[in-house]
């Protein structure tokens, strides 16, 4: 590798454009079957430069940290540093507008077909998938809690309150963030 | 209810949702099948787990599934009153915080509340995961395909894509 590449230049703000950001994350948004993310940190880090590895954690740090979809938040983030209100929303836009065009054809696609006996297994199918996908998204998330059993205990309440239980959210939240947030406070020092 | 009303409804909804969603999304999908299947019976369950594997398997993030329910409820203006919805509560939180965020990022506060809500997160994924699982149901065959796909997630690298057109290709043959 050439020293340039071990020691990358960042692009000079001035050329991460309104329409940089839209073409940008348009492109991060369609690359990303599933984890966006991914994409969002190769796109910005590498391939454009826009932001180092250490801005990029930074920035998602903050982005997973407050709540709402973690990558809109990314798109709100870096539209805002280079170029403000009108960055960010040039980056949501390019984020959203063609992902949202996409599904909602799928999506008249399943209420015109969805009923056709092939299509309706293989929907049957598709979403006993999805449910596995995500079950092993919360079960690799968990890994870290195996050595905290206080932590793990309130993510056990937590699902089963909401999701077995059936609880409001809103309720389940105000009862345990408090008392989970506590015990990291104390936990830490 | 009138399309006004509906529109209306969705916007406070989400917006609510989009501030409480800690840890992304995926988080307020158990909220979202509360209120719109056990509460209104607006969407069925099955219909509900359907579209959001259309969520999934469409590019981009997951957050489309509340653009397939707001178009569901009240078609176009419906996905797009939804999703901004969803957005734009969190989207400000995070305008406004990205200038102040350097200086807290190491307080003793923030990172106890981030300990403390992660495990929160992985509860509600984890109701997300099983409420879905739930709602495809069809028998045990199901079960399966939902058992089989979680591990091989976690045991291989493979696309999930392949895994979302395998379970879809048995489905489709009549095994569900």
């Amino acid at each position: 590798m050439s020293v340039a590449a071990a020691a990358p230049r960042l692009t000079d703000p001035r050329d991460v454009t309104v329409g940089a950001l839209f073409l940008g994350f348009l492109q991060i948004a369609l690359s990303g079957f599933g984890g966006v993310l991914a994409w969002a940190r190769r796109l910005i880090v590498e391939r454009r430069r826009w932001l180092d590895d250490g801005d990029f954690t930074d920035m998602l740090s903050l982005c997973q940290f407050l709540p709402g979809p973690n990558i809109v938040n990314v798109s709100i983030y870096v539209g805002a540093r280079f170029r403000g209100p009108l960055g960010s929303l040039a980056a949501f836009t390019g984020l959203m507008a063609a992902p949202m065009a996409i599904v909602l054809v799928l999506g008249a696609l399943y209420a015109r077909f969805g009923d056709v006996a092939a299509a309706r297994g293989g929907f049957v199918g598709i979403s006993a998938a999805t449910a596995g996908l995500v079950i092993a998204t919360a079960l690799k998330m968990a890994v870290p809690l195996v050595r905290r059993p206080i932590a793990a205990a309130f993510g056990l309440i937590a699902f089963g309150a909401v999701g077995v239980v059936r609880l409001p959210m809103i309720e389940v939240l105000i009862v345990l963030a408090p008392l989970s947030v506590a015990v990291a406070w104390f936990r830490r020092r | 209810m009138k399309v006004g009303d509906v529109l209306l409804e969705l916007a406070l909804r989400f917006g609510v949702l989009s501030l409480i969603a800690v840890g992304g999304a995926t988080t307020v999908v158990p909220e979202m099948h509360r209120w719109l299947v056990e509460s209104t019976s607006w969407v069925s369950d099955r219909e509900f787990a359907q579209l959001y594997a259309i969520a999934q398997a469409a590019p981009g993030p997951n957050v489309l599934i509340v653009t397939l329910l707001g178009w569901k409820l009240a078609g176009l203006a419906g996905a797009v009153v939804a999703t901004l919805a969803i957005c734009a509560p969190s989207g400000l939180l995070t305008y406004g915080m990205a200038h102040v965020w350097h200086r807290c990022r190491a307080a003793r506060w923030r990172i106890a509340v981030q300990a403390g809500m992660a495990p929160l997160t992985v509860g509600l994924i984890l109701a997300t995961g099983y409420i879905l699982a739930r709602a495809a149901d069809s028998g045990w065959a199901a079960v399966a395909v939902t058992a089989a796909t979680a591990l091989v997630v976690l045991t291989t690298r493979v696309n999930p894509l392949w895994l979302l057109g395998a379970a879809g290709a048995v489905g489709a043959f009549g095994w569900l």
